[in-house]
């Protein structure tokens, strides 16, 4: 019987069904290829390196695009290594933004070795002390489903730690050239004019 | 401040910050320090710039590659300790692929530092830059501060290139501790 219920997979599926024209980040590894699991998009920016990055990278495109919903969707480990920015983030508090963590307690990338969050750590109370004040853990379908209502809507930042399964998947490859990736997201938001500045 | 005395050829800072400005520069990703005092103060109260400030300088390397995703453009204020902490994220987001980067560096542990322990990474700031094929510019004088900012803001962003100044201890005045 598995610690917790709810599969990687059918987690973003369902988070990003109805995802319209959000701007989705995801962390190096294992939210990389569930991301691309669900077919390519080019509001998809695929983050390949810099662990620890992904949340600020969103935080960096919401505040350019207040307009606009920002999602980052990145692992516990990946969290980890960048804790300092939820801090940072509370303090801008753009509410466009969301940061979705898929917490499997492992280091699925090298050796599913335990992250901090199998011990004593809690990342939504950290969440919570940074001054993210609408953070929850989330391990149940009907959780899920209300998260998935309201992930794609500008109300208030958010984070949710959404605990999953070990279950490992097929690990699905998108775009890796760190260039296209860029330019093909910057002129599918703002217009093809933007590449001839 | 009046605006007559901002305007003087010796208030680098200012004359940064109307860099900065005219360039329509609208992140600014900082970690507090004293050199950059002056600058960021006038950042602060400018409405168009939208100040950010981090807990460690590698989140500034992360968040302006999203900030130009979006369209905006943007600077990291820093010391040369900081350089230290960006190393990785330079390389493996902005190098990778081919964010511009813009970085104004307050030099320590060099002209008349009085802290040993700032010695290391201040002499060790420029070597770590090249080593990631980094653009640097050093000023060592206030006359030249603003054309060389204006010019590495320029070729940040039309050439996608990551691009550093330092500016010296001997420019921006050593800690003595004292004060």
């Amino acid at each position: 019987m598995p610690k917790f219920r709810l599969n990687r997979r059918h987690v973003i599926s369902k988070l990003l069904k109805e995802r319209q024209d959000s701007l989705v980040v995801n962390g190096l590894g294992g939210t990389c290829w569930d991301l691309a699991s669900l077919g390519d998009n080019d509001f998809n920016f695929y983050v390949w390196g810099g662990m620890g990055n992904a949340c600020m990278i969103g935080l960096g495109l919401a505040l350019s695009q207040p307009e606009k919903k920002v999602i980052v969707i990145t692992g516990d480990g990946e969290m980890l290594m960048g804790i300092g920015s939820l801090a940072t983030i509370a303090l801008k508090n753009p509410k466009n933004f969301s940061i979705v963590i898929f917490d499997n307690e492992l280091y699925g990338e090298t050796g599913n070795q335990k992250t901090h969050t199998a011990y004593s750590t809690n990342l939504s109370q950290i969440a919570i002390g940074a001054g993210i004040k609408n953070s929850s853990i989330i391990s149940s379908e009907e959780e899920l489903l209300l998260l998935s209502s309201e992930i794609h809507k500008i109300k208030n930042l958010t984070f949710s730690q959404i605990k999953i399964n070990q279950q490992q998947e097929e690990i699905v490859l998108p775009i890796r050239e760190g260039s296209y990736i860029k330019s093909r997201f910057r002129k599918a938001l703002l217009g093809e004019k933007i590449l001839l500045e | 401040m009046d605006k007559a005395s901002n305007s003087r050829i010796d208030n680098w800072p200012y004359n940064i910050y109307e860099v900065l400005k005219d360039n329509k520069i609208k992140q600014i990703a900082f970690v507090p320090d004293a050199g950059h005092k002056d600058l960021i103060d006038y950042c602060e109260n400018d409405k168009n710039m939208n100040m950010v400030s981090l807990t460690s300088e590698e989140e500034g390397v992360g968040l302006l590659a999203g900030a130009w995703l979006g369209g905006e453009k943007g600077v990291l204020l820093m010391q040369s300790s900081g350089v230290g902490n960006c190393i990785n994220t330079i390389a493996s987001i902005t190098r990778a692929c081919d964010f511009p980067l813009l970085m104004l560096v307050t030099m320590r542990g060099e002209w008349n530092e009085f802290n040993p322990w700032q010695v290391p990474m201040g002499k060790a700031t420029l070597k770590v830059l090249e080593a990631l094929n980094v653009n640097v510019s050093r000023c060592e004088e206030i006359y030249n501060v603003s054309d060389t900012v204006n010019a590495m803001v320029g070729l940040a962003y039309k050439t996608n290139s990551i691009n550093a100044v330092l500016l010296s201890q001997k420019l921006i005045g050593a800690k003595d501790f004292k004060d």
